[in-house]
């Protein structure tokens, strides 16, 4: 219906669209008008691609789009904040899976015609769109299952598992040899297919031996990895707007892959080759720390907090799996109230993705102006009276910058017991992801309230 | 078990050992307690509060002692107490059993059981029951209440109509628990705190309470001796010391001195000369009076003047404070009796394995019990020796390795321009740009975004769909199905994508 120039020009728009939606990401104001233009950008192509490429199976597209579309907007109404990490995941194993769709059904494409080194290097876009899109695909269905609990959490290391690494890399590069020769002759189908199955093995065994509190890495590579498979997908379909959208969205995982492990202080390799120090040898457990615990009451903690001037609240994942953000933020305004200056220090790593406590303390209507970075943070804390830790282990643990043989050694922590008072909200006195103790637990200044702390922050409110 | 409280017979001894709020915990812990008529008169707890909490009056000392099982005091037992004390009675309160070995011998031969308070040990877990530094504790903060008394000016500095007020400068010497207190009651009031002593490790303490650390410069010297007390020092320390606190003296206000080493006489530090030095009206507070004096013209219980500068040798400050001393002793007596008691059912038990239990207890059935073996636990971990730092291996980025990748990626990417076709290099000039692009706008993103930014980067990776549509309209009948499946499952990561991220940045609020 719209000629060939428009439509590049509408996926011009697109792509500046898109680019200035994630621009917009860098202040939470401007952040909500982003998303606007990024649904713009979404809209202007595919408009334009409607008009411009498609021409017939009009109701089946619209119906396909009007299912997932309904099925997308339930998702996420419905979704809790919690779940926000399954919930991405399963959305890039979608990705993925579409990837793989689109790879096999150009392939088999008989309108696709090319000859040559083009025939060639087309070839190769499809193995890579599909070889991503596959990985992108087990491994985010292991993710989902992983953070929904449907799968332990635990790392499962297989034996040699490296080998078995190595081992499928080779049969993929060999089976795309075998796949571009027979695909010149005609065929191809059958290394293609099997390359698929290769590919979903790798992408479940790479995060199977991926434990829990590693997801933040896991969950940003397999978004990184969605990109990419767009990246290759846009190069077999010579489409410039999917090639730059895959460029963006790539990175961006990529990017946020590393800060993840910068916070970690481990490499990204480390992590992908799963477990915690397995990858060096044995994991150095470090010896039973003598001192003891002094636990705390609600009512004292109640009275700590309310004598306090400055109070500097650290969740971690123990906050979202008891969901007691709300709870966290009556007693944050509580506080405020009587002039007390309530702030709250994120550690990058804390939850199961980048970003996961921000978005758990602005549905629970914390104000985003007292939610600080680790960096913004960490000098504060002598100044700090009461440090509240909700469900976080590693990431406040001082053995990370005071023993050098420490598992976590190197990785950056909120210095909390550099404050006056330190009450650490805790289930058990059970280490932490790393199995490390933390001798946090036995400084003089540290009080453990034990408990679920949803239940133990409701009693501190009532306190109040 | 019967306990019974007597009053103090100590000359000026407002303290008494029970409130009755303590009480009450210990008749819940199966205890029956006793305390004498008028008992808490001068600490202000009166007999009828007591006798709510369910305490028994007795109108007369001996019948107290003739009927308990258990004495709880705050002071030696003196005078006639020492001859009720009988076998099979136990008695808890302060003895100092190594400046009164008269005493101990005396309470030995009756063949009760003594606890003395100040002998609890100073490790972590006793630290409840840590009597002494309750009490130091209050004589700290009596300290500055005393000097305020004597001294003639405010302690916090002003800008009135009438002109400038100078803040108060205080000098602390001895920043244990005593010191520490002065250091916060002096800084409440808005005077300027300088707080000195020889065990390096509590100058964060000090600086955590907002004053300043007079420092020597001093290498390997820590006077930190055992039990988290200071220990003597070296010659040459203490000749730097003087001259430091000589320079000090002209300057501050007020001195006050807590500097005591265990079991030594109390070392001197303020000398005659430098009391002359310092202005008139200024005062000093000598917390180690009783022990000797830090200062050289103390006189043990009073205040005196010399060259216009008020000297408060009171040695009873935690009396003066009766009410609250009362209160924290209770508590203290009552943790040790939790401890001594561990089946709550009212009757004591001297665990002699205990290590607070043993090192409290001074005598049983006759026999002398002190000192106990020394317990080897410091109340802070000794400084780290000097350890030889540990070496830092620079990893020094090799310049190997850039150059390597920059030649591979440079042959690889000449490798490429040889046989791939313009079109194909036209795509990918595209994609490096846009990876370039993509790594400038997402290090701009805040790290509180990251989660809509992982959303919201799923839903526009979701452009995917364009490769389905371009395959919707084929005559293949797969694929054309394959195409609309992989319409429907991008839908869903478009409005879901877009709909979980608006809903997510909708919550970020001010």
């Amino acid at each position: 219906m719209i000629g060939g120039g428009i439509v590049t020009v509408s996926y011009i728009a697109a792509m500046i669209l898109f680019i200035v939606a994630l621009g917009g990401l860098s202040s939470p104001e401007t952040a909500r008008r982003g998303n606007w233009y990024g649904v713009a950008g979404m809209t202007i192509a595919l408009l334009a691609t409607v008009l411009g490429v498609v021409t017939r199976q009009y109701t089946i597209l619209l119906v396909a789009l009007l299912i997932g579309g309904t099925i997308g907007i339930v998702l996420a109404r419905r979704v809790q904040m919690t779940q926000m990490p399954e919930l991405v995941a399963s959305l890039h194993s979608l990705v993925g899976l579409a990837a793989v769709m689109v790879g096999f059904a150009n392939f088999m494409d008989p309108t696709v015609h090319f000859t040559g080194v083009e025939h060639t290097i087309h070839d190769i876009e499809i193995y890579l769109g599909i070889l991503i899109g596959a990985v992108t695909f087990s491994g985010s269905v292991i993710a989902f299952g992983k953070l929904s609990a449907h799968i332990t959490g635990k790392p499962m290391l297989l034996p040699a598992r490296h080998w078995l690494n190595l081992g499928l890399l080779i049969a993929v590069i060999w089976f795309g040899r075998e796949f571009v020769l027979q695909s010149a002759a005609g065929g191809g189908l059958t290394p293609l297919i099997i390359m698929t199955a290769l590919a979903l093995l790798y992408g479940i065994h790479m995060v199977m031996a991926i434990g829990g509190a590693d997801m933040p890495v896991v969950v940003s590579m397999l978004n990184s990895y969605s990109g990419w498979a767009a990246a290759a997908t846009g190069f077999m379909l010579s489409n410039d707007l999917l090639i730059v959208t895959g460029a963006l969205v790539g990175s961006s995982g990529a990017i946020l892959s590393f800060i993840m492990c910068r916070a970690m202080n481990r490499s990204f390799i480390a992590v992908i080759a799963g477990g915690f120090g397995t990858g060096g040898g044995a994991v150095a457990v470090s010896g039973d720390i003598e001192g003891e615990v002094s636990p705390i009451d609600t009512q004292e903690t109640a009275a700590l907090l309310v004598n306090a001037k400055e109070v500097m609240i650290v969740p971690g994942y123990g906050m979202a799996v008891a969901q007691a953000q709300h709870t966290v933020n009556e007693i944050t305004r509580a506080l405020r109230d009587k002039k007390v200056n309530v702030r709250f220090g994120i550690h990058p790593v804390a939850g199961r993705m980048p970003g996961h406590m921000n978005v758990l303390l602005a549905e629970a209507r914390v104000p985003y102006d007292i939610v600080y970075e680790m960096d913004e943070i960490n000098d504060d804390f002598p100044d700090i009276d009461v440090s509240v830790v909700i469900g976080a282990n590693d990431i406040v643990n001082p053995s990370a910058l005071e023993e050098p043989d420490s598992p976590i050694a190197g990785m950056p922590v909120l210095e909390v017991w550099k404050g006056k008072t330190t009450i650490v909200l805790k289930r058990s006195m059970a280490t932490g992801y790393a199995g490390v103790q933390n001798p946090l637990f036995y400084k003089e200044n540290t009080r453990m309230l034990f408990g679920d702390a949803k239940d133990s922050l409701d009693a501190v409110l009532k306190a109040l | 078990m019967r306990i019974g409280v007597p009053r103090e017979i100590h000359a000026g001894e407002k303290r008494v050992a029970t409130t009755p709020d303590v009480a009450s915990h210990l008749i819940k812990m199966g205890f029956s307690v006793a305390v004498e008529e008028n008992a808490g008169d001068a600490a202000s707890y009166s007999n009828e509060a007591y006798a709510a909490a369910g305490c028994e009056i007795v109108a007369s000392a001996k019948e107290l002692w003739a009927q308990s099982d258990l004495i709880l005091k705050v002071r030696a037992p003196e005078g006639s107490e020492v001859g009720q004390l009988r076998s099979r009675q136990t008695l808890i309160s302060f003895i100092w059993p190594g400046q009164n070995p008269d005493l101990l011998k005396e309470l030995t031969n009756s063949g009760a059981t003594v606890l003395a308070m100040d002998s609890v040990p100073r490790i972590s877990r006793a630290q409840k029951m840590d009597a002494l530094s309750s009490m130091a504790n209050i004589g700290g903060y009596r300290a500055v209440i005393e000097a305020a008394q004597h001294f003639g000016r405010f302690f916090t500095g002003q800008i009135t109509a009438a002109g400038k007020i100078p803040p108060a400068k205080i000098m602390v010497i001895g920043a244990g628990v005593a010191g520490l207190a002065a250091i916060g009651t002096a800084k409440s009031m808005g005077a300027i705190v300088r707080a000195f002593d020889t065990r390096p490790e509590v100058k964060e303490q000090v600086e955590s309470m907002d004053a300043e650390f007079l420092m020597l410069e001093f290498e390997d010297e820590d006077g930190s001796g055992e039990g988290g007390y200071a220990k003597v020092m070296s010659e040459e320390f203490i000749k730097a010391e003087m001259a430091l606190f000589a320079e000090q003296a002209k300057e501050v206000d007020i001195i006050i001195t807590t500097a005591l080493i265990p079991g030594k006489p109390a070392p001197l530090l303020i000398t005659a000369d430098m009391v002359r030095s310092m202005h008139n009206g200024s005062v000093v507070v000598d917390l180690a009076a009783e022990q000797g004096g830090n200062c050289e013209l103390t006189e043990a219980g009073k205040v005196v003047q010399r060259h216009g500068v008020s000297i408060i040798g009171y040695t009873d400050l935690p009396s003066r404070l009766a009410t609250q001393a009362s209160q924290l002793y209770g508590t203290n007596l009552r943790h040790l009796l939790a401890e001594l008691s561990p089946d709550k059912n009212g009757e004591i038990v001297i665990d002699m394995d205990d290590e607070v239990i043993r090192g409290a207890t001074v005598c049983t059935n006759g026999e002398t019990t002190w000192p106990p073996p020394v317990p080897k636990l410091s109340a802070a971990p000794p400084a780290a020796k000097p350890e030889p730092a540990p070496e830092v291996v620079e990893h020094k980025p090799s310049v190997a390795g850039p150059i390597i990748a920059m030649v591979v990626a440079g042959l690889s990417l000449l490798g490429l321009g040889a046989v791939a076709p313009p079109s194909f290099l036209a795509h990918f000039t595209v994609f490096v740009l846009a990876c370039f692009v993509g790594y400038s706008v997402i290090w701009s993103v805040t790290s509180a975004l990251h989660t809509p930014l992982m959303s919201v980067t799923n839903a526009i990776s979701s452009i995917i769909v364009i490769g389905a549509l371009l395959q919707i309209s084929s005559t293949d009948k797969l694929i054309m199905w394959i195409a609309a499946f992989a319409i429907l499952i991008t839908s869903i990561n478009i409005a879901g994508g877009f709909a979980v991220t608006r809903r997510m940045l909708a919550m970020f609020r001010k």
